[in-house]
């Protein structure tokens, strides 16, 4: 019986739950015994030039080891990080720790050295930072402007890059539209906020070599920005990846602290150690988000989209990071699965005195979902048509061959109206809507609100050489295990069971005898990481792979050792063993092969390109239209990732994904006041959800397979955060729309929520649902 | 997010801690269960030099019975008076407003004095007293002293308490029949209240409209005279200053008071 | 100063500074690392460990507060034999944990929840959790794993997923 798709518990369960997982901070090694502890002086306001920093009180003071500036970092060689890709303009350039000037409220400033943990935090007190307060550039729009000035005045500019060309907007794009809708949208900042801070631990051997234990997302990449930032060499750095609490997209590569600490603990010849607090984490760790969009949408009375034009202004923070490129992926995603003749996008990323921008759950493809969800449900009430029907009508038929869309984008398979069609069932669309117009008729307190979302998202996207891919080593042991090594790197996810699960699927060894590795970047130097939802299609194929090449590497041995020839051969995977056909007598354990010769293979596995997981939300809410309170009540969802290999964690995923999608909806926000400084930098202030404001989700099976891999797998990690977003924001507005509503931005904030029933002065609905 | 340095002291008696506290002035501070004040001592806002811990005295926990009242010990925690079977049956409202405060990790430590001596203007429990016409006893060099609650709280942290003295008891009506309603407007479960509003007996006090909680003197007056709940509510704002920040600005706070105080005035719990 | 508790079952005394908070104790004075820090506003109960059988935030709670208590944490909800708990083994089957972090917590809140409520509807358990932030599961399977501790679910709802 087949391992795949069946709900086998986590093996890494156990001991996180008893002694709990190893995460950085828990890290014991010999190689850090006598570890000094590390605390940054952070700037506490948005953009000021630094007139000094007197560090003589906090070197001074109890346990003080050393004190690091921007200062000591440029006398040794250590030079400032460029923005990561060449479109992004080079002259905004962020040093490690702040020399001249400080951009937003967290940057590190000094880096303290103690002997004991909790002497940093009062050291770090004592070091004293002359700011010299410069504007700040608190908003997009004032960094278009320029009214506040620039960052980077030697950019001579607060754009980072541009992606389309807004000058070639068509000026005849609505041509022959009937209706045409336009609105300002927010996609508003939100924080990753994994419950894991990050920290890190460095230690150099007498070898010359740093050993980093860093979270991450991929070793891989950690070691070669460290190596980049350190101006090290390859055989220097060995990364390894203790457990991960939660990443979410914002713990690739190395921060600037992660690499300070490293070049601390060679200045000193001792080890350090660094854990952030989480204010520090929320105000320093990159955000998500942070696009403002104008969409367009324009069709005929009977509900056909005709076009739809989207402009993404990208708030990119104080120094670009990934998000100066998401908006990228935003256009590739612009149409979403929907057929629409006539669509373009551009957009413009600025740099701000904020948090700088990075990747988070979705990263770039969210923000195009939300875009065009918000845009179908405001065609359909500018047309008076239900919101179901117009996506039925507007969504590309199924499709088994690949689809490419004027954007570029190359969808392996889908079948978004039966995804559609799912949710709606499951959510019982038509007694909603019959309930919603009782409750409307009684003038009740608590409205009923229905959205929906149809999304088609871009997973392994992969960017290497050659497509996407990824590495997997597998090797069977004399004694009946096996391990795997892989260039995945795991966070909450399982591949420890998961990949274990497809390598017993193969060999015949049960998942307890398998040892998975993963996140040393010794044992497995080339990896792509975790991260765009590439994890299964790509690693848990090569895992696969390699487990096959395998068979085929023992069975020449197998029939060598039989002297019969490999044909005659039949693997018997129950047994684990190696049979003659005709003479099931004779067995060859698999083991045994691996006797007198490591038994082993390390495969690639490229994939054709990216895959394409879809799906429909239905979310239904409640508001209370005296106080504007959002309560969510049932989240119903399809999410078609393709062959699933383990419905028990591919629910996680999409519970997970779920969750923070319609948080962002109607609950979190990243604030920050006219002047940069940051007002939501705690857990008592951001709103970050706790199971009372979630209900129970829902989820509809739909498995369309794609052909890109064996496994007939696609990305499942950030679907559900991709879906749940414009369907929860879809249901609060369409709970008022009876009461003159058409928009109100994210997060749905009971204030913002009072506002804009206020505003519409309750007038009428115009549009309504035909039930 | 860890304290700055300080000395600690036990106090075995009440009187042990008022002459702790005598001793050390103003460089010390009492602490019950910890988490008003330990979460202010992580980030640093207040660095006492000295705390004196009363958790193990036992005359300052308890409940009891005295006549028309019920006297609680101000080391008692919120999971004891939202437990105890005595204030549930006789004091509902605050039985009800100690099971909203923080979450039950917090329960299980913050106490009613604690959490009175505080004085946020935001929590549950100093509204609820102001409500109730409760008052507090005050324990000092010169004996005990009771203080009403419309008279204990001065501004936002900052009560009638002098740094020589002890909150030993909180005192409140019984009344296991008095209306009553509590609202408590929050984004997510366990914050502070956005605005909160307590109802009991024709006094009506209000979480987050101002420096301290406030006493609804209009809606009080508008009920004297015969009004509804939904007209006397209409004047839940009068007289308060309530303050902006990212949940909610000075208007949407007092259209909250309005709406709350109608629900309360009705007696619901939200 | 010296503080003696009871940590796990085993009585121990401990050289201290006032100011170490109990969370910090547990972790690098007793060894004891399930239990972690995950911000700095009693918010999220990551550190969340039992003291005489109840739920609290050792983030905020000093380690000299403990003295003369029995602190119970993740370590020592597991027998001798090294079978887990009820509410641990049900974490495991309901795939209530992801990345692990905030589970050890999530687990003594859990414990000590069922512990004054045993039978608990799904909005008692979710307003019981209000104090335990969790990133990862969006917290649908956890709810599921402290009812089905509370012996509510029955082995046939084993997803939660609806057949359309």
């Amino acid at each position: 019986m087949s391992i795949l798709g069946t709900r086998v518990l986590r093996t890494e369960d156990p001991g996180f739950l008893t002694t709990g997982a190893v995460y950085t901070e828990d890290v014991q090694d010999e190689r850090l015994a006598g570890a000094c502890y590390v605390h940054f002086v952070r700037s506490t306001v948005a953009h000021a030039r630094i007139g000094g920093i007197d560090t003589s009180a906090a070197k001074d003071a109890p346990g003080v080891v050393a004190v690091y500036t921007g200062e000591d970092l440029a006398a040794a060689g250590i030079a400032p990080v460029r923005p990561m890709m060449p479109n992004m303009n080079q002259q905004m350039l962020q040093p490690l720790l702040a020399t001249d000037t400080v951009r937003f409220v967290g940057e590190p400033v000094a880096a303290v050295v103690t002997e004991e943990m909790y002497q940093g935090e009062d050291a770090i007190e004592l070091v004293d930072v002359d700011y010299d307060i410069l504007p700040a550039v608190a908003t997009m729009h004032q960094a278009v402007s320029g009214e506040r000035g620039l960052l980077f005045p030697a950019a001579e500019t607060n754009v980072v890059c541009t992606y389309g060309d807004a000058s070639a907007a068509s000026p005849d794009l609505f041509a022959g539209c009937d209706v045409v809708v336009s609105q300002v949208i927010q996609n508003q900042r939100v924080a990753p906020a994994p419950m894991e801070s990050r920290s890190g631990a460095a230690a150099w051997g007498e070898d010359g070599r740093l050993t980093a234990w860093i979270p991450n997302q991929g070793a891989q990449g950690t070691k070669g920005a460290l190596m980049g930032m350190l101006g090290l060499k390859p055989d220097q750095v060995r990364v390894i990846t203790p457990d991960v609490g939660g990443a979410f997209g914002a713990k690739f590569g190395a921060d600037s602290e992660h690499a300070v600490i490293c070049w601390i603990a060679k200045q000193l010849g001792r080890p350090a150690r660094w854990s952030e607090t989480r204010n520090e984490n929320l105000l320093v760790m990159p955000h998500g988000r942070a696009q403002e969009q104008k969409i367009t949408i324009g069709g005929t009375k009977d509900g056909t989209v005709l076009a739809y034009r989207l402009e993404i202004l990208q708030d990119c923070g104080a120094y670009p990071k990934a998000g100066a490129f998401l908006p990228s992926l935003t256009r590739l995603m612009t149409p979403g699965p929907y057929n629409i003749p006539r669509a373009e996008s551009f957009s413009t990323s600025v740099a701000t005195n904020t948090t700088p921008v990075g990747a988070y759950r979705g990263a770039g493809r969210p923000e195009a979902a939300a875009a065009i969800d918000r845009a179908m449900d405001l065609f359909a009430d500018a047309a008076g048509a239900d919101p179901a029907e117009v996506r039925r009508k507007n969504l590309l038929p199924k499709f088994t061959e690949p689809h490419k869309t004027a954007f570029g984008a190359v969808y392996d398979s889908g079948d978004y109206v039966t995804a559609l069609e799912k949710a709606l069932a499951a959510a019982g669309y038509d007694g909603l809507l019959a309930e919603q117009a009782k409750r409307r008729e009684n003038g009740d307190t608590l409205q009923l609100g229905i959205g929906l979302s149809s999304y088609v998202e871009i997973t392994g996207p992969g960017g290497e050489a050659g497509g996407p891919n990824e590495n997997s080593t597998v090797e069977v042991h004399p004694d009946g295990t096996a391990t795997i090594l892989t260039g995945t790197s795991p966070h909450g996810q399982g591949h420890q069971t998961v990949w274990a699960m497809l390598a017993s699927e193969e060999l015949g060894i049960p998942i307890e005898k398998i040892t998975v590795k993963w996140g040393d970047t010794d044992l497995v130097p080339r990896g792509g990481g975790t991260g765009g939802s590439r994890s299964l299609q790509l690693g848990g194929a090569a895992v696969q792979q390699a487990s096959r090449e395998l068979l085929d590497v023992a069975r020449e041995r197998a029939a060598a050792t039989l002297e019969a020839s490999p044909a005659d051969l039949v693997f018997d995977t129950a047994a684990s063993a190696f049979t003659v056909k005709g003479d099931p007598d004779v067995a060859v354990p698999l083991s045994s092969l691996a006797e007198s010769e490591r038994l082993f293979v390390h495969t690639v596995f490229t994939a054709p390109g990216p895959t394409f997981p879809f799906g429909s939300h239905v979310a239904v809410v409640e508001v209370d239209i005296e106080t504007g309170k959002v309560f969510l009540r049932r989240l119903v969802t399809v999410d078609d990732a393709g062959t699933v290999m383990n419905p028990l964690l591919a629910e996680g995923q999409r519970h997970g994904g779920i969750a923070q999608g319609a948080a962002q909806a109607f609950l979190e926000e990243v604030v920050f006041d006219d002047d940069g400084n940051a007002l939501t930098a705690t857990f008592a202030d951001y709103p970050f959800a706790s199971a009372t404001e979630l209900p129970s989700f829902e989820l509809v099976n739909m498995e369309t397979p794609t052909s890109y891999n064996p496994l007939g797998a696609k990305g499942i990690g950030e679907a559900g955060s991709i879906g749940s977003t414009p369907a929860v924001q879809n249901a609060v507005i369409d709970a008022v729309s009876y009461l003159g509503v058409t928009h109100i931005d994210m997060p749905t904030s009971p204030q913002r929520v009072w506002r804009a029933i206020r505003a519409a002065n309750g007038s009428a609905a115009n549009g309504s649902k035909e039930a | 997010m860890i304290p700055a340095s300080f000395d600690y002291e036990v106090a075995d008696s009440a009187a042990h801690a008022l002459s702790l506290l005598a001793e050390h002035g103003e460089d010390a501070k009492l602490l019950a269960g910890g988490h008003s004040l330990l979460p202010m001592m992580k980030v640093r806002l207040a660095q006492p030099a000295v705390l004196v811990d009363i958790a193990r005295v036992g005359e300052l926990s308890g409940i009891r019975r005295d006549g028309d009242e019920l006297v609680i010990g101000a080391t008692t925690r919120h999971a004891d008076v939202a437990g105890s079977d005595v204030v549930r049956a006789e004091a509902p409202l605050l039985a009800y407003a100690a099971a909203q405060v923080g979450d039950p990790q917090i329960r299980h430590r913050g106490t009613i004095g604690g959490s009175l001596a505080h004085a946020d203007p935001a929590a549950d429990l100093p509204m609820t007293l102001l409500a109730l016409g409760g008052s507090v006893e005050i324990s000092g060099p010169g004996g005990v002293r009771v203080v009403s609650a419309d008279d204990f709280f001065a501004g936002p942290f900052e009560t009638a308490l002098s740094p020589d003295e002890l909150l030993s008891a909180v005192r409140v009506p019984r009344g296991g029949d008095v209306p009553w309603g509590y609202q408590k407007f929050v984004r997510r479960a366990n914050d502070w209240a956005i605005v909160g509003v307590a109802a009991y007996d024709g006094r009506v006090a209000l979480a987050n409209m101002g420096g301290t909680p406030l006493r609804a003197h209009a809606v009080e007056e508008a009920l004297r005279n015969g009004a509804s709940a939904a007209e006397a509510a209409a004047h839940a704002a009068d007289g308060t200053s309530p303050g902006y920040d990212i949940h909610a600005d000075v208007e949407y706070r007092k259209h909250l008071a309005r709406v709350l105080t109608r629900r309360a005035l009705e007696g619901k719990t939200g | 100063m010296e503080v003696k508790l009871t940590v796990n079952g085993t009585t121990r005394s401990d050289e201290v500074e006032p100011r170490l908070l109990l969370i910090h104790y547990l972790r690098e004075v007793c060894g004891l690392r399930a239990a972690n820090v995950g911000c700095d506003t009693t918010s999220c109960g990551a550190c969340t460990v039992l003291v005489d059988g109840e739920s609290v935030k050792s983030c905020t709670v000093l380690a000299v507060q403990a003295s003369g208590r029995s602190v119970t944490t993740a370590e020592g909800l597991v027998a001798e034999d090294g079978t887990m708990s009820a509410v641990q083994q049900a974490f495991r089957e309901n795939h209530g944990l992801q990345c692990g972090f905030c589970t050890p917590g999530m687990v003594m809140a859990a414990t000590s929840l069922l512990a004054e409520n045993p039978d608990p509807t799904e909005q008692e358990v979710r307003e019981g959790l209000e104090g335990n932030f969790c990133r990862c599961t969006g917290y649908h399977n956890i709810v599921r794993a402290v009812l089905a501790a509370a012996g509510k679910l029955s082995g046939a709802e084993a997803s939660s997923e609806v057949n359309a």
